[in-house]
């Protein structure tokens, strides 16, 4: 019995231990692809380990294109990701604590609409925006990328109502009682409560900010705005690409702030997907 | 509370007060909502009859774009056809792939922890172009795949991104890269699966094929439903990887719909016949997403019904 326990323990760890590392593989090679002198990083793919280990791929990479350096690139998907990711959150909770503290005429409509647009795909809006956006002289700004995005998340919105639901509503008669508004309640009591959903929103919201291409392709036009994705996009053109040392130097860059926050995050992150996986 | 019979002024005052403080809170979410949400929802609608190029004044048109779309748009219906493959195949694996992992981790281990974040590393880097331009580069003439499939003894050299039947499968194998997501929800449903269940099925003499399918399925299948509408809303909307990867092509076997919308309104400028197109994916995903919705009660169990 003890025996076959031991079997079976092996058999796991050696199993899902090979299966993690297939799949990390890809991950893995690039990294030490970006290391490895530019002419053989195509022509050496069998071979993991560089032969000669070489930085200047980051430098080369890092010159970037047109004049404008990653340095330019990095600083913008900053902004843009940061501005972006306090915007969400803090819209995003006073929009929950309202929809589900406060007594409104006309709150049940906007819950439904609220509700009804993460049904809605991103493509149907797109046009109008651009449109819109066009009209307001806000192209080849970072301003339709932002902006938006100061009214909250839906899927935001609706996880942190899961969280002000385990708040016990007496806690909000009670400071009635005691003379304390609604305004002052949200922001000392119900606030540091929600931390942990306001959290995870706010690694969400960045993941989602860095990554996005769509909105860098459509409203930035000058490399001088570029955001780090399409920067990388453009960098790492099959028709213009030919330093691949510098190529993947850079697409090892652009991941490292997500790796980071991966990694100092994760529990947060797990949690928060099975919770509201879970409740929705 | 009852309805109240009158109204003190100190009552309505207060009530007029809850009103303000609602829209204080709702008000950032609202203003985005208008602007940014329904009025774009409602302009689409309307471009969607036009014939629009940015350039000159919207012309009314009636339903033309809507009837070239389904008699005089070849590429229309290669991009349908690529996106209902991409999507009737690359969820059910995805979410089968999902499931797999979660009933194979779903046991004590210190090391569980270690595995769910590798497994799930690649859900979070999966959307950057950085990894659209790996994967290239893994499924390219001379990449990783062919090198390891060499080292295997099984000669390849095809190009598997730019061979007419395999790239959509490129596509394929990385939105199931990326089961992270399903895979810690499953995880979760499994570990709320009481154990005096199997307990008493194994006492019964059940074996694990039969628990599997009896009591780990079934309970499951909320988890499964969830999962499947939330998968499906993404998976018909993909769209940077086949830009960024193929292209759309080899001969436009990977021209995605949503690539395809992006073109016409975007390169060519035709933004009515794209909004016309954006409506119509919204029905269809509307129509499918009503279809799970609706085959649900056959299939999806909560546990409180047998109460």
């Amino acid at each position: 019995m003890h025996r076959r326990k031991t079997a079976s323990t092996v058999s796991f760890h050696l199993f899902v231990g090979l299966l993690g590392f297939i799949m990390i593989y890809p991950l893995i090679w690039m990294v030490f692809s970006s290391f490895k002198e530019s002419s053989l990083v195509l022509s050496t793919v069998g071979q993991l380990f560089p032969s000669e280990w070489r930085v200047d791929n980051y430098v080369n990479g890092w010159s970037g294109f047109g004049g404008t350096t990653f340095s330019t690139f990095f600083v913008n998907s900053f902004i843009v990701t940061i501005l972006t990711v306090i915007g969400n959150v803090i819209a995003s909770a006073m929009a929950a604590y309202g929809f589900s503290r406060v007594n409104f005429k006309g709150r049940g409509l906007w819950f439904v609409c609220m509700m009804v647009t993460m049904m809605v795909p991103s493509q149907v809006l797109v046009v109008p925006q651009y449109v819109i956006f066009h009209s307001m002289g806000w192209v080849d700004t970072f301003l339709p990328l932002i902006v938006p995005e100061w009214g909250g998340r839906a899927f935001f919105i609706f996880m942190m109502m899961q969280f002000i639901a385990g708040i016990p509503q007496e806690l909000d008669e009670a400071a009635e009682i005691d003379g304390c508004g609604k305004i002052r309640l949200f922001s000392t009591i119900v606030l540091p409560l929600i931390v942990p959903s306001m959290a995870t929103s706010a690694i969400f919201s960045f993941y989602w900010k860095w990554d996005d291409f769509m909105g860098s392709l459509l409203y930035l036009n000058s490399p001088k705005n570029y955001t780090v994705s399409i920067a990388l996009k453009l960098f790492c053109d099959p028709t213009a690409v030919s330093d691949y040392g510098a190529m993947f130097a850079m697409c090892v860059v652009s991941l490292l702030p997500v790796i980071v926050l991966f990694l100092f995050t994760q529990r947060y992150i797990v949690e928060g997907i099975a919770m509201s996986g879970l409740k929705a | 509370m009852s309805r109240d019979i009158t109204l003190t002024p100190a009552m309505r005052s207060r009530r007029l007060r809850e009103i303000g403080v609602g829209y204080l809170f709702i008000g950032p979410w609202l203003i985005c909502f208008l602007a940014f949400n329904l009025v774009p929802f409602v302009i689409s609608f309307v471009l969607s009859f036009m014939d629009y190029n940015m350039l000159s004044d919207p012309k009314f048109v009636g339903l033309a774009n809507y009837v070239k779309l389904f008699t005089g748009d070849k590429l229309f219906k290669t991009s349908l056809g690529v996106t209902f493959q991409f999507v009737f195949i690359a969820i059910p694996l995805r979410l089968a792939f999902a499931l797999l992992v979660a009933l194979i981790l779903n046991r004590e281990s210190k090391m569980v922890p270690v595995y769910r974040v590798l497994y799930y590393l690649p859900s979070i880097l999966g959307g950057s172009v950085a990894v659209s331009v790996m994967w290239r580069y893994c499924f390219s003439k001379t990449g990783v795949l062919n090198t390891a499939l060499q080292a295997l003894g099984i000669a390849c050299d095809i190009s598997w991104i730019s061979n007419k039947d395999t790239a959509i499968w490129s596509l394929i194998l990385l939105f199931i890269w990326q089961f992270g997501s399903p895979m810690l929800i499953f995880l979760s449903g499994l570990k709320q699966i009481p154990r005096s269940y199997y307990e008493a099925a194994e006492c019964d003499g059940a074996g694990p094929v039969v628990r599997f399918f009896k009591i780990t399925l079934p309970l499951l299948t909320p988890i499964i439903f969830f999962n499947l509408v939330m998968q499906m809303i993404g998976g018909f909307m993909v769209f940077s990887q086949a830009m960024i990867i193929t292209d759309g092509g080899p001969m436009n076997r990977t021209l995605v719909y949503a690539l395809y919308l992006y073109r016409q309104s975007f390169a060519y400028y035709k933004m009515g016949y794209g909004c016309a197109m954006a409506w119509v994916l919204m029905m269809i995903i509307g129509f499918f997403t009503l279809l799970v919705f609706r085959s649900s009660s056959a299939w999806v169990f909560y546990e409180n019904e047998i109460k």
